[in-house]
Parts: structure tokens; sequence; C-alpha cells
């Protein structure tokens, strides 16, 4: 699992807004997801004087994560800076620097504090562009981190993306470690249009397979922990295929792939797990092949079940690859409630939870 | 193209971001920082209109002076003993915070939060409210719990989230929930209890009830649309509700200038709203009670809401999970201009002659030993994470009122799941 088994021509020179340094530059270090996440920032501020930072704690301090540590001393407080708590200001104030032709990456500072910004989202950012005949557009990345495993409680726990994946106009982008996490973001950054970026928080300093009661690794060890330092993007809408296999297809995004893989490991079973990275616009073409090679399919996420991405996901499976399939699609996902906090690691679908599906798509 | 030209000699705009005076290292300085003296501050009748005394949101209502006399209109004249409870509460909610802080750094739960420095806040504003008035509190209140006589071993269990945690080990630690203490269950999202408050007032109303509503945010919150409406709906209906803002001057990291404390203060939103409007020192339990006394009644009167602003400081981090010398100085809390409320009251009874330092650390001693007692009950119900967890299926429990089919499936598969996982804990 890692980069080496990614598609390599993901790492494609940027589009014409930024002027081109289309060499990957050459030195790569060990980071975390948190410092890969800081290095794109890092990397596009260098670049495009529009690219500005915002939101509550992120200045001085660098964020509660520390994700955006020194780039206020770096790039200064009119390009780094604090704001009021009011996730719906933030994200209107960042649809309006946006339309002055800024490239604001606003911070939500959980994916479960975003709700009051909704608004400025769904009915603002998401629609500027075709109510507007393409006159205003709202460039913007809101990155957010989210999912559970820390026990942080049903307000620091939730994995959100469906309601975003649902709203035509945003794009949603899921990373699975350092290396994705810093291509991807630079990609969104130099978007045209409103991404959301979500950060599994669980995995910002190490892969996590989901045995909580194991010792915690870290991403010193793991080959997508080596990080270029310089520019380079992975496309929006480009899925990696993070372990070939025959047996089935496992699509997972974020934590999941790490969890995922564990229990595929465990079973035993050659599958081919694709980690999605972005689920809008979605890489449809990836998860067709696989599925139509394979005959089995598997989804695997964080979030609730009702109405959870796994069920488009599921869908689209059904009316493309039918007369493929050897087996009902699966999904294993969190259970239909909000996000326990002593309970976190019954909710939470390990690789208990996933082996148990896999032995029975395997048997039908 | 007509404005091309003229726009050649304009200046550049610059854009204003706002600095706190001091960061880690500094020595500070509050001498800018101007305190009124105390009892220099009018009290208006209860039944004077709003707009009669706009001056009160911006200056400080103080009772305690620096000689721990209580002068002026605003002295709420308490008896000694009830000054007495006054102190033993807020003694009682620092020892509370300083044994689950320390439980929190041996790995018995996973989050706390203190409400050191700003004690009186909480303590003395319950105790100037009827016990069943209700309360909407953020997550530094839990003084309202103290102030309430609120069991400490069934607080303790919410924070292990152990197995006689009422609320099941499905909320984050400190984020209580008691209607029998009139205590509205704690979110840990921003701001949403103000319309709630606002709008158990308006059902209070309505109803031709006599008990009132107050709420607390932080003036970080204040920025907040759920603030805003709150407010907008309190001055429109005259809702019967007491609106606190404590302003402790931090949130997380960013100072009260990200909230707009560099333009106006905190109080002052109330007179854009037409709501009576106090800025207290929030460091003074007498100005807080005496505060909330005539907020009170107001409220009761049919008079309608009232914004009161609590200056004061956070001591410490925000929570267990923050580290404040990273972004400020050190010293801000021991040269804090406002001092300290428990030892303020505590000057304050031995000027009077009822109480002494002997009592105060014999007092101190006794409540250290009171929060240990309760904390070896509340641990025998156990500690998060090692096994003494609410029933595994309980998770399920509360999502609706009535179990829909697919809820009943998911349980199932949890506990066949965990039949297969043998985990440690229990089963049932």
């Amino acid at each position: 699992m890692g980069p080496e088994v990614s598609d390599m021509s993901d790492l494609e020179t940027p589009e014409a807004r930024i002027a081109p340094t289309p060499e990957r530059e050459g030195d790569t270090v060990r980071m975390n997801m948190i410092q890969a996440i800081n290095s794109a920032m890092d990397v596009l501020m260098d670049r495009d004087p529009d690219v500005i930072v915002m939101g509550e704690d992120v200045g001085y301090f660098g964020g509660v994560f520390r994700a955006t540590a020194g780039l206020q001393k770096k790039y200064g407080k009119t390009r780094v800076f604090d704001t009021p708590i009011t996730e719906c200001g933030i994200i209107g104030v960042a649809v309006g620097m946006g339309s002055y032709g800024l490239r604001p990456v606003p911070e939500i500072q959980f994916a479960d504090y975003i709700y009051p910004a909704l608004d400025q989202l769904v009915s603002e950012a998401a629609r500027l562009r075709y109510r507007s005949a393409g006159e205003f557009t709202a460039p913007i990345t809101v990155r957010s981190p989210f999912g559970g495993g820390i026990f942080g409680g049903q307000t620091h726990s939730q994995s959100p993306e469906a309601i975003f994946a649902h709203v035509s106009g945003l794009k949603t982008v899921i990373p699975s470690n350092p290396y994705d996490a810093k291509g991807l973001l630079i990609a969104a950054i130099e978007d045209n249009d409103p991404v959301i970026f979500f950060e599994p928080k669980r995995i910002y300093n190490g892969p996590f397979n989901g045995h909580w009661d194991k010792p915690a690794s870290n991403w010193s060890k793991h080959p997508a922990g080596e990080v270029p330092t310089g520019y380079y993007r992975i496309s929006l809408g480009k899925a990696a295929i993070v372990r070939p296999g025959e047996a089935l297809t496992v699509l997972a995004y974020g934590t999941m792939v790490h969890v995922a893989a564990e229990a595929v490991r465990e079973a035993g079973i050659d599958a081919e797990i694709i980690d999605l990275r972005t689920l809008v616009p979605l890489d449809i073409e990836t998860i067709e092949e696989s599925v139509k090679k394979t005959g089995r399919c598997l989804i695997v996420h964080e979030a609730t079940r009702t109405q959870g991405f796994g069920a488009e996901l599921s869908a689209l499976v059904q009316e493309r690859c039918f007369y493929h399939l050897e087996a009902p699609v699966e999904r294993v996902t969190g259970f239909d409630t909000p996000y326990p906090h002593s309970l976190e690691w019954a909710y939470f679908p390990g690789p208990v939870r996933i082996g148990m599906a896999l032995k029975k798509i395997m048997k039908d | 193209m007509t404005g091309e030209p003229s726009r050649a000699n304009l200046p550049p705009l610059s854009l204003h971001v706002p600095e706190p005076k001091f960061r880690p290292g500094d020595a500070v300085d509050f001498s800018h920082f101007d305190v009124p003296p105390a009892g220099e501050q009018r009290r208006p009748d209860t039944a004077e209109p709003a707009d009669k005394f706009h001056d009160l949101a911006f200056t400080l209502v103080r009772v305690l002076n620096d000689d721990g006399e209580a002068v002026g209109p605003w002295n709420p004249r308490l008896s000694p003993d009830k000054l007495r409870q006054m102190l033993r509460y807020m003694a009682l909610l620092r020892a509370f915070d300083e044994r689950m802080f320390r439980a929190q750094r041996q790995g018995k739960t996973s989050f706390y939060m203190k409400a050191t420095g700003e004690e009186a806040v909480a303590v003395a504003a319950t105790m100037a409210l009827q016990r069943d008035d209700m309360t909407f509190p953020s997550y530094r209140q839990q003084g309202i719990l103290i102030a309430r006589d609120w069991s400490l071993v069934d607080m303790m269990n919410q924070i292990y989230s152990n197995s006689a945690d009422r609320l099941q080990g499905k909320q984050l630690p400190i984020m209580y929930s008691t209607k029998e203490g009139a205590f509205f269950s704690i979110s840990g999202n921003l701001a949403t209890q103000y319309p709630q408050a606002v709008g158990w007032a308006m059902a209070s109303a309505a109803k031709g009830d006599t008990r009132i509503a107050a709420t607390w945010c932080g003036e970080g919150s204040t920025a907040e649309g759920d603030f805003h409406s709150a407010l907008t709906f309190a001055t429109v209906y005259r809702a019967p509700v007491i609106l606190n803002v404590v302003n402790n001057q931090w949130a997380i990291s960013s100072f009260s200038g990200f909230a707009g404390a560099e333009a106006t203060t905190f109080a002052a939103r109330a007179v854009g709203y037409g709501i009576a409007g106090l800025r207290i020192d929030g460091n003074d339990p007498l100005a807080v009670y005496a505060a909330t006394e005539w907020a009170a009644e107001r409220a009761r009167t049919n008079q309608g809401p009232t914004l009161i602003e609590h200056f004061t400081y956070r001591t410490e981090g925000h929570s267990t999970s923050d580290d404040p010398t990273q972004y400020r100085s050190a010293d801000e809390a021991t040269e804090w201009p406002l001092g300290d409320p428990i030892k303020r009251l505590k000057d304050h009874l031995i000027k009077l002659g009822e109480w002494d330092e002997e009592r105060h650390a014999a007092q101190d001693l006794e409540l250290a030993e009171q929060v240990k007692a309760a904390q070896k009950e509340a641990e025998k119900n156990g500690i998060l994470g090692h096994g003494l967890h609410q029933p595994l299926d309980t998770l399920f429990d509360g999502v609706y009122e009535e179990m829909p089919w697919h809820l009943k499936e998911q349980r199932q598969q949890m506990l066949d799941e965990e039949e297969t996982s043998g985990r440690p804990w229990d089963r049932k």
C-alpha cells in the first residue's frame, strides 16, 4: 500500500493559472499527515499570493491540530489569520474573498462544527458559478478534520461527507495518507470550484488499522509517509488501487482504507482495494473496471449507513456492473446512531465487522 | 471606466487583523486597563426601560473594593451565612476541577474543562436564581450544579462515562444534563443553547408560568449566528431570560478582539437589540449575584431580557487538549487586575469578621477530602476504557423514542460482531 502502486500519471503539471514548475521537486522527507497538509499550503502560498488561510485558531497558534503552524509567521497576518467563531461567517467571507479573486483556504476546526455554514456552502458557494453564468465563482477549499477514533464524542467524531457529496457544485475529497493529502490538497486549492477537503484525524499521526487495543503506528515506517517537499498534485477524481487483487473489490476512503486492508490481510483474501480519494467527481472508470474483473464489491465507510455515500456507490455498481456481479454488493458502515463516547469501538466499523462482511460476500 | 483616473490618487486600503497585547514571554502590563471604582455605578429601578441606562453596558458594575468592602447601590447585602455558602461553593468547584483535571491526566477519562478564575460567574448567578429556574449552560458552568448541591458522584460518573453514568456514556465528559437540576443538556457546539433558552423562556411566558431561563456563552461564541438570533427573538417577545456572556478574554488561542472587543464591549451588543445590558466585574461574586438578581426581577415582572457581560479571565487552558503557554503570556493570569473571585470573597468575609485564614485553610482541606471521597465512590462504577461500560446495546437506545427496524437489525449485527470479536468488555 502506498504511492508506489498508485497511478503515477496522477502527478501531472498544474494547469494554466499558476506559472508552471513542472518538475516534481526532487527532495522528499518523512512527513505525517499534518505536516504534509501544512506543506501543501506552504508550497502554494509561496507560489500564489492569492492563496490565503483563515479559520479559528489557525493564525498565531497554528491550528488546534497544528496544520497551519508557521504559516502566519512566514506569510503575514493578512494572508493567514484567525477568525471570529462563526462557521457561517468563515465560509461566507471566504466566498466573498473568492469573488474578489483570492483563493481562500478556510479551516472548520472540526467537521462536526460545519453545519452553521451549510447555507453558505449549499446555497451560495456551490451554486455561484451556475447562477452567475460563470462570472462569479467560489474557488475555496474548506479543510476540516473529520471522523472518529479519538474519543471525541458526538461533537468531534462525525463523518458528514455524504451531505456534501449530495450537493451539486461541491467537490468532496478525502485523503488516506500524507503523500496523497499533500498532492490532493494542492489540486483542491488550485481547483476553481469549491472543494470540501475532509482530513481523517485518526490517521494524522499514523495509519490506523482498526485495532484500537494495539500500539499505534506512525507514518515514519509507511511508504506514503515519504513526501516530496516541493510542488506536486494528484488530480481530483482519480482513485488509487492500493492493493491489486482478483477475488473482490473493496471501495474505501480515508481511515477505512487502512482498516479494510487489515481485514483483507487477516482474511487472506486476494481483494482489490480501491482508495477513492475523491468522492465527487468519482473515478467511476477505475471502480467499474475493477468490479467487472472481480465480480464482487464491498463498500466500507465510517459514516452512518442510511443515505451514506456507500448507498450511491452501491447503486452505481449495480447499474453499471450488474451482469458481472456474482454476489450482492455489501456495505460496512458506522451504525445509524450519533457517535457515542464510551462505546466508540463498538460503533467503529473495525476489522471484525469488515471481516464478517468479507466472509459473507465470498460465500455467496 | 469613469472611475479609473480618480482612483489613481487614492491611498491603498489595508486590512486590520487584531493582535492581543501580550504573547508568550512578554511582560504583562495592565495599566492601560481602566478599572472603575467599586460602588460608583448606578442601579436603575428594574422597571426602567432598557434605553435609559446604556452607560451600564460600557462600564463595570463592581461591589467589592480593593479593601474587601462591599459598597454602593449594587451591594446585594447578603447575610454572612449566605456569603460563606457562596465561598464554599466556589472553593468546592475549584477543588472538583483540580481533581478531575488530574484524573484526565492520569488517563481515567478523555477530556476535562476547568472553570478556574471564573467560579463566581456560575456559582453566584445560580444562587441569585430560583432552584427551578431553567439554565442553558455552555461547557464551563459546572458551578451551576455545584451551587444546586448536585451530587459530585453523579457528575464524576458522567466524566468517567462509567456504568452509573445517567447519560449512558454517550456524551463527551462534562457535557452534563439533568432535568431535575433544571440544567439543559450541554452541547459541544457553540451558542446553540442561546436561542433554546429564549424559546424555553417564551414558552414559560406563553403558559403563564413564573419560572425564567438563564443561559451562558463565552465571548468568542457571540460571533455565532445563534447568539444574534437569540437576541432578536428575546427582544421581540420580551422573553423572560438572562443572557450571560462570559468574557474570559480567550477562546482557545483567539483573544476577545476576534469577537469584536477592540471596537466595543459585549454588553453593548444588548444596546443594538434594545435589550437591557450590564457589564460587570465577573470576578466579583457580589456583583454577579446583584446583577443576576436585578435581571431576574426584570424578567419576572415582564420587563424582558437582560444581557450581562461578565468580565473575567480564563486562568487555565481551554481544556485538557490545550496548552495556553503556546499563545499567551503566562503573566496574564497573575497580573489580572480584577483578582481572584475566591480570594476576593474570602477577604470580604474576613473584613466583616465572619471568617479567617485558619477556617479557610481547614475548609479547603475538608473540600479536597469531600471531592476525593466522591471520586473513590464514582470510580467504583468504573473509569473510561476499563471495561465497566454501559451494556453494549444501549448504543442504540435513545436515537428515537421507538426503535425502527434498521436500528434493530444493526443492534443485532453489533451483538453478533461482539461475539465474534471476544472483546474484553461487558457483553449483554
